[in-house]
């Protein structure tokens, strides 16, 4: 077997001149085809077809591109679009770390069935989860009949848009928060403790600084899920113009009209927002692993 | 104040947290899921089995279950080969790559639609060929199939990738030095230390290609008995007002997502390592 020979010494032994590799050797065979069927799969399903929207949108003069993108109607729907999943990942924020803290810190029973359930947005159809949380909402639902009394619309309004982007969201947090939870050592927080500070102190200036990181991932996570979101809020929405319509439902509206520009132009609004946020995250955890380092 | 009270919460503070926890569960998780099967009751069991077993159904379920069998493959094939290009070997834009395939994740559902209909839409790229050859991809099953590859793109992958990455490359290029062959390594060095988390990956690929709603709705054109998935029919239903119909479906899938949801218990529970954050 002569060709070992050249494979396994770790040298680079190409004849001079020759371009430079643009991989490190290995020994282990299989990356021509491996990263071949990587590329061209990725390239086929996800990145050609999404060139598409790029080129539709881009097919237009920069006011009609202003005018599909950015209509009263459009407008409308980015700010229900983004402000509903900004609420509903402020709220996960809040819930889903004292959730985080119940699993990692406390025993209780049903524990494992609650740590399961945590996971069930991961899991459950989003339709499923749209037409179970508008029954439940709905001003004659388990939850909707003590809501209306009080004035509370849930159902049909932006607010119920909200209570599925919290459904949908909620995982993303806890799931990120409860690791950082576990692999903060009590050795710290007891060596504070020595050091005579309260319980309070140490929560304000021991663990929340650092689940910072953590915590701000998965509010990022939980916000860019909830912007794209269709399944779960259109049911419970109510679906008026201007009102109570997300973005992806419009985009879908367009599309039944024929209107494809107008639907492309809002999804690379969408798609912009959902890459910048992307950076966002990337950026975080950037920071995150520098300041644990 | 003894170190040990301080590391541990009063009871009040603990009374508190789970209560608070336990009121925000249920709102927006126990009560969801307790009243799908509720409402799909309402009429006892005969409705609802009825709902369940009308042709439409079925053939929805039929639907559902190719198209899972169609995804789950493709992801266990690009994951593995993913995997093994980026933990195995050293290559300029690698991380990149590792960027670009989790893009699916980022992009809603819907848009996840629409770029097939501006391809292979009547009015997209290859619209008018299409037609003249009569081969129907948008409102057919291929559309469904492709918008579902798109949905599901990252989710084998992106277990396989952190797994393999920490394992190294020492026994695959042991297993080269000794003269084995790529597939020989991949299926008898590999596969043994990649198991769980593939199996990992290919649960949560399976709950959201058996799930998935937004994508397929856009290319699916709700043709009954032809181009309805499990949870299209479920919107149908909805829409008529056949509250029974629609919640009996529903039910079916949320006994599915419960089931995912036990497998993936246990295998956190035996084998701690493929638990992953923020999926």
């Amino acid at each position: 077997m002569s060709s070992t020979t050249h494979i396994s010494s770790g040298q680079d032994r190409r004849p001079r001149g020759a371009p430079p590799l643009f991989r490190r050797r290995s020994a282990i065979p299989g990356f021509g085809l491996s990263l071949g069927l990587t590329v061209s799969l990725l390239s086929l399903i996800v990145l050609i077809p999404l060139s598409a929207v790029i080129l539709k949108a881009s097919g237009q003069s920069f006011s009609q591109f202003l005018e599909a993108g950015f209509s009263p109607r459009a407008l409308g729907a980015y700010r229900l679009s983004f402000g509903a999943a900004f609420v509903a990942a402020a709220v996960n924020a809040v819930f889903g770390v004292l959730t985080a803290w119940a699993l990692v810190r406390y025993e209780f029973p049903g524990k494992s069935i609650i740590n399961g359930l945590v996971d069930l947005p991961f899991a459950l159809p989003t339709a499923v989860a749209g037409i179970a949380l508008a029954a439940l909402y709905a001003p004659n639902g388990w939850v909707g009949q003590y809501l209306e009394p009080m004035g509370i619309e849930a159902a049909y309004t932006p607010l119920g848009v909200v209570i599925a982007l919290t459904f949908i969201g909620l995982p993303f947090v806890v799931r990120t928060i409860e690791p950082v939870l576990r692999d903060l050592s009590a050795d710290v927080e007891e060596a504070a403790a020595s050091l005579g500070a309260g319980r309070l102190s140490i929560i304000g200036r021991v663990i929340l600084p650092a689940l910072g990181p953590a915590w701000l991932t998965g509010f990022a996570l939980s916000f860019a899920r909830g912007v794209g979101e269709y399944g779960s809020v259109i049911f419970i929405a109510g679906n008026m113009p201007f009102k109570s319509e997300i973005a992806p439902l419009l985009i879908v509206i367009q599309l039944e009209q024929f209107n494809y520009q107008a639907a492309s132009t809002i999804a690379v609004v969408m798609l912009s927002a959902s890459f910048a946020m992307l950076l966002v995250i990337n950026a975080i955890q950037a920071w995150a692993r520098k300041r644990s380092a | 104040m003894s170190p040990r009270s301080s590391t541990q919460d009063p009871w009040w503070v603990k009374a508190l947290v789970l209560s608070l926890v336990a009121v925000f569960l249920s709102l927006i998780l126990v009560l969801p899921l307790v009243s799908v099967f509720a409402e799909a009751l309402r009429q006892g069991l005969g409705p609802a089995l009825e709902a369940m077993s009308t042709p439409d159904a079925i053939a929805s379920i039929k639907l559902t279950l190719l198209t899972a069998a169609v995804a789950v493959p493709f992801n266990i094939v690009f994951g593995v080969a993913a995997a093994w290009a980026v933990a195995k070997h050293e290559f300029w834009g690698k991380s990149l790559l590792i960027s670009l395939i989790d893009v699916p994740f980022s992009v809603s559902p819907v848009v996840a639609g629409l770029i097939y209909v501006l391809i292979f839409g009547s009015h997209g790229w290859f619209g008018s060929w299409l037609i003249d050859h009569n081969i129907k991809i948008i409102f057919a099953v291929p559309g469904i199939m492709l918008a579902t590859l798109f949905v599901t793109f990252p989710f084998v992958a992106r277990e396989l990738i952190p797994l393999m990455q920490e394992q190294g490359v020492d026994e695959e290029e042991a297993a080269a030095s000794m003269g084995a062959g790529g597939w020989t390594t991949l299926w008898r060095v590999t596969t043994p230390n990649i198991r769980w988390g593939l199996l990992y990956g290919v649960l949560l690929c399976n709950a959201r290609a058996m799930g998935e709603f937004g994508a397929v709705s856009v290319v699916s054109g709700h043709i009954r008995g032809l181009t309805n998935t499990m949870p299209l029919h479920v919107e149908i239903l909805y829409n008529e007002y056949d509250f029974v119909g629609a919640f009996s479906v529903a039910a079916l899938l949320c006994l599915l997502s419960i089931l995912t949801l036990i497998l993936k218990g246990l295998l956190e529970m035996l084998q701690p390592q493929v638990r992953r954050a923020g999926h």
